[in-house]
């Protein structure tokens, strides 16, 4: 018995492995989603190798004091200083870290809620169904940044608070489209076979049905991520967010009260700008590519 | 259309509407355990004024008594007075509302107009020059935080050109005939109403070649051609109207934005409208403010969405049949 079960393990993961390395092999004939993967793997190492980059201190305040304000690029500061004198290259890297913490933070919590609130409501029937389905209605229609700014108000302006509410905001679309796909998949020979040998609502979901929402799933997380990214840049820009430790969205907020764009110190603004892009265009791309090949239906747009 | 239909729709829209009534009760009443202590001015209110403004605010008794008082005030349209300005927060609102809808207004059909026909026509010729370049720009307008624009705008364009003012609603102690006022308003207005055009652009345009595509797919456009009909009629006549159905939810739902979608923009350009308030609600933790204009931008969501579900049922009479 004990033999057999780790035989099915290891074909179970072995068929894992396998899927794995071809949807890397298609990607790599997707030529968007190629380039997606490339950009994502370029700000990866960016974000890993901040501290050979720069030394963490230069974030503090104190760092920039005997430096020039707002000092074009030079040998010493590649991207500049800031209104109080600070290395924007060391702001820049450092922020990376935050911008992309923030950004998968919040899509982990929406993937969580938006995969449970999709999974039972799919799964289930009856009562249970049409109240999760109401309150996903309910996030659906309300507008979800002001939602997301009246949370961060009163829950507090932290960091790790604004990556909560991001994603506390975010999950109704995508419990949506995984409930559509568990209908389907409900209805599929396997699932009631397996019910008629008796297996109970749990073992169903895990061993049956989420293993086919997986591929879905995990599409919709890499389309999320850039949607987080760009609502942490905006209500970081708006004021929440830590000042001493910038995401790229709070930069941005710094070169705007900081009268740096009156001055045109583009090495300020610029920067972070074009990470915000690249970022955003380099998840959204992986996602949509990531959708083509789980879902052949999809080719050809 | 039937009154079922009909009826089911609006019954929803209030229901979503007391649930937002509801939620944000409970989000500053209950989690926020004392909403006092966000006031600013707190500590040089004497004993007497303290107790006016717990009286004010409705703070007073069981949350159960605070929850009666607060819906009262919630269907009088009354929701306190502005931390920050201590004027009555629906004066501040009908103040600022009118800059908001036009800048949200004109730019909403700017990017309606020009969003619908890129995507039109890279859908059209899918795989054209045009597609792809029409692509891969929406693409980026679409990665970019719309306050970036602006600030683009700003630096490149007013700051170097100075053709532009570099914000506000009108120029300040000018002293204009009445055209003269109408083209300084418009001379403020064109780079906030840039900014948001373009920040919205990439969506439509991608959204709209999306549904043509699967609009050109269908059985009724190959009959179409098999009649003989020319391509500009094929386009015109049977591939566009269907095409849009999918994009007047769209436009309804953002028209429903117009409350929240131009928060960033306006704090870029110091333009006195909604969103320049909720972002001086939020540095000041204007919590009256805030509450407000939370509740007017999900009431706009909720109508807007109640508008297109009725229109929807007037263009595509399949829907009923699915509810």
């Amino acid at each position: 018995m004990k033999n057999s079960d780790r035989l099915i393990r290891a074909m179970i993961w072995d068929r894992r492995r396998r899927a794995f390395f071809g949807v890397l092999r298609e990607l790599r004939h997707d030529r968007p989603g190629f380039i997606g993967l490339l950009l994502l793997t370029f700000f990866g190492l960016f974000a890993l190798a901040a501290p050979l980059i720069a030394d963490r201190s230069a974030l503090l305040a104190a760092s920039g004091r005997n430096n020039p304000d707002l000092a074009a690029p030079s040998a010493k500061f590649l991207f500049g200083t800031d209104e109080i004198g600070r290395d924007v290259l060391a702001q820049l890297v450092w922020g990376s870290r935050v911008s992309l913490f923030i950004g998968l933070f919040a899509t982990l919590v929406a993937v969580v809620i938006g995969s449970v609130v999709g999974l039972v409501a799919g799964y289930a029937k009856g009562k249970v169904s049409a109240v999760l389905l109401a309150i996903d209605d309910f996030f659906l229609v309300v507008p979800f940044l002001p939602l997301a700014i009246v949370l961060a108000v009163v829950l507090g302006r932290s960091p790790l608070t604004l990556a909560i509410v991001i994603g506390f905001t975010s999950w109704a679309g995508s419990a949506r489209l995984i409930r559509a796909q568990v209908l389907t998949l409900r209805e599929r020979a396997y699932v009631e076979r397996a019910q008629a040998l008796g297996a109970g609502s749990w073992h169903v979901i895990r061993r049956h049905v989420l293993p086919g929402v997986a591929p879905l799933i995990i599409a919709n997380a890499t389309l999320i991520v850039p949607v987080a990214i760009l609502t942490e840049s905006t209500l970081s820009f708006l004021g929440f967010g830590d000042r001493l430790s910038p995401s790229w969205g709070k930069l941005l907020d710094g070169a705007q009260s900081s009268g740096s764009i009156t001055i045109n110190a583009w090495w300020y603004f610029l920067p972070p700008g074009l990470c915000i892009i690249g970022i955003v265009l380099a998840f959204t791309m992986l996602g949509r590519a990531l959708e083509r090949i789980f879902d052949p239906r999809l080719r050809g747009r | 259309m039937s009154w079922r239909y009909l009826l089911k729709k609006v019954g929803g829209a209030f229901l979503t509407m007391a649930v937002v009534v509801v939620f944000n009760f409970f989000l500053f009443r209950i989690v926020d355990r004392d909403p006092l202590a966000k006031y600013r001015g707190r500590s040089k209110l004497t004993p007497e004024q303290r107790e006016t403004m717990i009286r004010r605010m409705g703070l007073e008794g069981s949350k159960w008594d605070q929850f009666v008082v607060y819906v009262k005030s919630v269907f009088r349209l009354d929701f306190g007075r502005s931390f920050d300005s201590t004027q009555p927060v629906l004066e501040e609102i009908k103040m600022r509302l009118p800059a908001t809808l036009l800048l949200v207004g004109v730019s909403t059909l700017l990017t309606i107009f020009i969003g619908l026909y890129i995507g039109t026509k890279a859908g059209w010729r899918r795989g054209s020059r045009f597609d792809k370049a029409s692509t891969s720009a929406s693409m980026v307008l679409y990665s970019t935080p719309e306050f970036f624009f602006g600030m683009l705008l700003l630096a490149f364009v007013a700051g170097r050109t100075g053709w532009f003012p570099t914000g506000g609603l009108r120029t300040v102690g000018a002293d204009h005939d009445f055209v003269g006022n109408i083209l300084d308003r418009f001379h403020h207005l064109v780079l906030p109403m840039l900014t948001l055009t373009l920040g919205y652009l990439g969506s439509y345009a991608l959204i709209m070649r999306t549904s043509m595509i699967e609009t050109l797919g269908e059985d009724y456009l190959v009959t179409a051609r098999a009649k003989g009909l020319k391509d500009s009629e094929v386009m015109s006549r049977h591939a566009v109207p269907n095409a849009l159905l999918p994009s007047v939810s769209l436009i309804a739902i953002s028209c429903g934005y117009i409350i929240g979608g131009a928060i960033t923009t306006e704090t870029v350009f110091s333009y006195p409208g909604l969103g320049l308030a909720t972002a001086n609600a939020i540095q000041n933790n204007d919590l009256p403010m805030l509450q407000a204009l939370f509740m007017l931008a999900s009431a706009a969501v909720i109508l807007f969405n109640l508008i297109a579900d009725i229109i929807y049922a007037f263009l595509d009479p399949r829907v009923k049949r699915v509810e």
